[in-house]
């Protein structure tokens, strides 16, 4: 007599593959992302991107701006880390024109790009427990995230797309407040961590969808150009903090976190530690903060060099490069941003393969895409 | 783990969860310890004072202004938000023909909160003003026009 096990067992059954959409209108790509998905059943053969849908040619764009005004425009790339991105145009002009600024300059941004690295892994914790189905974290993200966002708003005067660094230096100077708001959000903060980790973290639901899900070797990270928490999930040292250090990351001691899972639970927490890890590096910049200019005497027309300068930061997403061409006028000639989440997604190639349909909604969730920022 | 196992543990990081969110829920329905949330329309909205809000020009209450019309803000921005009308007027202590601004014309619906016009301004003629309540059934309501009208340079800007 025949089991049904038997019946269904692979050899026998007839299976045809088929094209399934996801995107670009689905709520887990957050944002306008199409993925061809090629199915077997419910379980995912091929992933193919189809890019395209936010485009806005920045790139040709900025070919038309002064120097001055390329950096609004990087806010809009990948808009959760957008101080890093203002941040690395404003180097390599620096590097370019060789600027030295000032060590205030140097800790205001570096204090800034860890205040937008915990919004950004506050913003992208709240939201990837939404897409697994746990929609407390998303109110208590929030209610964190905003502490952040009023620092933001009372130095910046915006909340998510700062425009707050200019090449020399920075727009204001720092709020009176800021050093008080920071003291006080630091012991909010390492008081809320531990309660994230019980809300979600040990959670047997939530363990289930993350452990052993989505695997990245570091050879796959490495060959695909991934970076930043993608990468570091998977154990390849890739912290440009630590490896090219810029602004005043060499004047601080923090650690780079690496989890060798390569799994969606180590690139989960690599960010939660990460978080940890930016507290650090706040609180030994908070009371440290140097008197001086805000802003190096600078020509209002900026002309570099002829030559080709480059300089990467570490933004929340992985390693952000800008590339600037300059033939000596007052608009660059080719401006070329090596942007995180574009080499990410192709390493979701890899780790998406074989897995079931919604176990590929949290594998996006963990790569932590930014739309805009893989468009540009 | 025995299948009980595995079923007591489940229930047991749930309720370590729940736990969490109890904590703040049975506090607030007593007496609102953590209640943040602003309930806008009926309580006003907090403002901080650098908020990049729109842009305008500010006049003294002799309905002068700063503006000289350079057009160093006009050269500055990165999208074509401003637009410098300017005219030529006989000044009247010297005889000479000068140029004056006509009109300030400032087109929110393409502005991007940069600041750099606010940065390049040589005589702080324009600023940050922090209302929001920008929205408008009509995308030519977003086009103003800075200076007020009958509006003159303040005496003394231009040395």
């Amino acid at each position: 007599m025949e089991t049904n096990t038997q019946i269904l067992s692979t050899e026998d059954l007839r299976s045809q593959e088929y094209f399934l959409n996801m995107g670009p209108q689905h709520p887990a790509t957050h944002g306008v992302l199409r993925l061809l998905l090629t199915m077997d059943g419910e379980i995912v053969k091929n992933i193919e991107p189809d890019l395209g849908y936010i485009h806005r040619g920045i790139e040709k764009m900025v070919e038309y701006d002064t120097y001055r005004q390329i950096i609004h425009v990087t806010d809009r790339l990948d808009y959760l880390s957008s101080h890093m991105n203002n941040e690395a145009v404003a180097l390599a002009i620096e590097k370019a024109l060789e600027v030295e600024v000032s060590d205030r300059i140097k800790v205001i941004r570096t204090m800034m790009d860890e205040l937008t690295r915990i919004a950004s892994h506050l913003l992208w914790w709240g939201v990837m427990g939404m897409d697994i189905g746990a929609l407390t974290t998303f109110m208590y993200a929030f209610r964190d995230r905003e502490m952040i966002n009023e620092i933001m708003e009372k130095t910046t005067g915006a909340r998510l797309t700062m425009s707050y660094n200019i090449p020399g230096g920075v727009m204001f100077d720092l709020h009176p407040d800021f050093v008080k708001d920071v003291k006080a959000f630091i012991p909010h903060m390492r008081k809320v961590l531990p309660e994230y980790d019980r809300l979600l973290t040990g959670n047997i639901i939530f363990q289930r969808r993350m452990k052993g899900v989505g695997y990245l070797s570091a050879e796959d990270a490495i060959s695909h150009g991934a970076s930043g928490p993608v990468a570091r999930g998977s154990g390849v040292r890739c912290d440009i903090r630590k490896k090219a250090p810029y602004s005043a990351y060499d004047r601080v001691e923090f650690d780079e976190i690496i989890e060798t899972g390569g799994d969606n639970l180590a690139r989960y927490q690599v960010r939660m530690r990460e978080m940890y890890e930016s507290l650090n590096i706040l609180e030994q910049l908070v009371d440290n903060i140097p008197e001086g200019p805000y802003q190096m005497p600078m020509r209002t027309l900026i002309k570099l060099p002829k030559g080709e300068f480059y300089q990467r930061v570490e933004t929340a997403r992985g390693e952000f490069g800008v590339f600037i061409v300059s033939d000596g006028k007052k608009n660059p000639y080719r401006v070329k941003f090596r942007s995180p989440g574009f080499s990410n997604l192709n390493a979701l190639i890899q780790a998406g393969r074989g897995v079931k349909l919604a176990d590929l909604v949290a594998i996006m969730s963990t790569f932590d895409f930014v739309i805009p920022d893989i468009d540009r | 783990m025995t299948y009980f196992g595995k079923i007591f543990y489940g229930i047991k990081t749930l309720w370590t969860g729940m736990k969490v969110t109890g904590g703040y829920f049975f506090p607030n329905i007593t007496r609102k310890k953590y209640v943040i949330t602003r309930q806008y329309p009926d309580e006003p909205a907090v403002v901080f004072p650098r908020f990049k809000g729109e842009v305008v020009m500010w006049h003294n209450e002799n309905n002068e202004h700063r503006c000289t019309g350079c057009q160093a803000c006009e050269i500055a921005c990165p999208n074509g938000s401003i637009e410098i009308i300017w005219k030529r007027e006989v000044d009247p202590e010297t005889g000479k023909k000068k140029k004056m601004l006509d009109q300030h014309i400032y087109h929110l619906s393409m502005c991007t909160m940069c600041s750099l016009c606010i940065q390049a301004c040589p005589t702080n003629a324009i600023m940050w003003s922090t209302n929001f309540h920008n929205a408008t059934y009509d995308r030519g309501l977003l086009t103003k026009v800075l200076n007020k009208p009958g509006s003159k340079l303040m005496a003394g800007v231009e040395e």
